[in-house]
């Protein structure tokens, strides 16, 4: 199905938001999840339902600074 | 206080601003702002904010200016290789602005020392370069109920975000803790376009004179994501989590921790008691390397 992801359509395989993650070949541990918006708890990737048009924000570590 | 004539001057675009004026410009003196890393987000945080007018700013830092922080950490100069990070810039900030006094620590900010020095200042910007020290800064300004401005850069990216304690959402509410040191698999330099501290940094000292002089709405609740290659600011709107382990509902963070320092660390026999920063001026990069892939 196509969804948002950090704001570009893509076209991902799977139903739930752990399938996007490992579509994109993302460690679930490297990232925070948000679905349309809301955290999406990493216990709860592989169980919460992806549907056509969700808005999917992977948001990465940034530890740089120095 | 009253201004000087010459204080006037220095500060009169300022002082022109209505938002700002001479009222706001008596709030900046009277600020005093924590800097935790005198690097490359410090370094144009630093001098922006000496260059307004800021009464105190604090600088920790126990580092010392290495050749490869030239490239983008620009309150050292080249006859600085060497010398302490914190001495560096407070020589640069009282060149440029005798008005600000700097109060210098030459150590690390560690949960020893972290809430009694963020209790000290009104609000604190984050410019450190590492997992464990940014969780620390985020929980530290938390139980201390103070402003934080937090920012990282890395490879061509930046990201800014503004944390109001107990208001708006903070760190933890999105990364609940560091990444696990396994995961940052290699020590490769991500490296980082030296310019990015530049646009990131600036953003934090702008973000920090907004909540001094209480104007604007500030970068709270969303994330602001900076991307240089197609030269793109992203929003990504976040919210308090009931379920953050420092500020939600049940806490399970009720203590400052110094989280252990990343797989890199344990490779460098030196940097092995050396607790939360990396020994060496650049190891910045390495423990978030890898950590974007896929992200493009
Ligand atoms: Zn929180």
């Amino acid at each position: 199905m196509v969804v948002e992801i950090n704001g570009k359509s893509e076209e991902i395989p799977g139903s739930v938001v752990l399938d996007a993650l490992n579509a994109k070949h993302i460690d679930p541990q490297m990232v925070a999840v948000e679905l349309n918006d809301t955290l999406v708890e990493r216990d709860h990737l592989g169980s919460t339902p992806l549907k056509p048009g969700d808005r999917l924000e992977f948001l990465f570590y940034m530890g740089g600074g120095r | 206080m009253e201004f000087t004539d010459e204080q006037i001057t220095r500060y009169s675009r300022h002082i022109l601003l209505p938002e700002v004026g001479g009222k706001g410009q008596k709030k900046i003196a009277q600020a005093r702002i924590l800097i935790v890393g005198a690097g490359g987000l410090g370094s144009p945080a630093a001098l922006y904010l000496a260059a307004a007018g800021v009464g105190t700013l604090g600088l920790i830092d126990n580092d010392v200016v290495d050749l490869s922080n030239l490239q983008r950490q620009v309150i050292h100069h080249t006859s600085d290789v060497g010398r302490p990070k914190v001495l560096s810039a407070k020589e640069k900030i009282q060149a440029l602005n005798p008005d600000v006094t700097v109060v210098q620590y030459e150590d690390r900010f560690m949960a020893r020392n972290a809430l009694e020095l963020v209790r000290d200042y009104s609000v604190v910007i984050d410019g450190v370069d590492n997992f464990p020290a940014k969780f620390l800064i985020n929980d530290a300004c938390y139980l201390g109920g103070k402003p934080l401005v937090h920012g990282g850069i890395l490879r061509f990216d930046g990201r800014v975000f503004t944390i109001l304690p107990g208001q708006s959402a903070c760190y933890r509410c999105i990364f609940t803790q560091p990444p696990p040191p396994g995961l940052v698999a290699s020590c490769q330099e991500a490296g980082v376009l030296g310019v990015l501290a530049g646009v990131i940094g600036t953003i934090q000292a702008t973000e920090a004179l907004k909540l001094i002089l209480g104007i604007g709405r500030p970068l709270t609740d969303r994330m602001l994501d900076f991307d240089a290659r197609n030269m793109r600011f992203r929003e990504i709107a976040v919210k308090r989590n009931p379920r953050c382990p420092l500020c939600g509902d049940h806490p399970t963070v009720t203590e400052l921790i110094d989280h252990e320092q990343a797989i890199c660390e344990l490779r460098s026999p030196a940097a092995t008691d050396q607790g939360i920063e990396p020994q060496a001026g650049d190891r910045a990069a390495p423990h978030t390397a890898g950590l974007l892939e896929g992200t493009t």
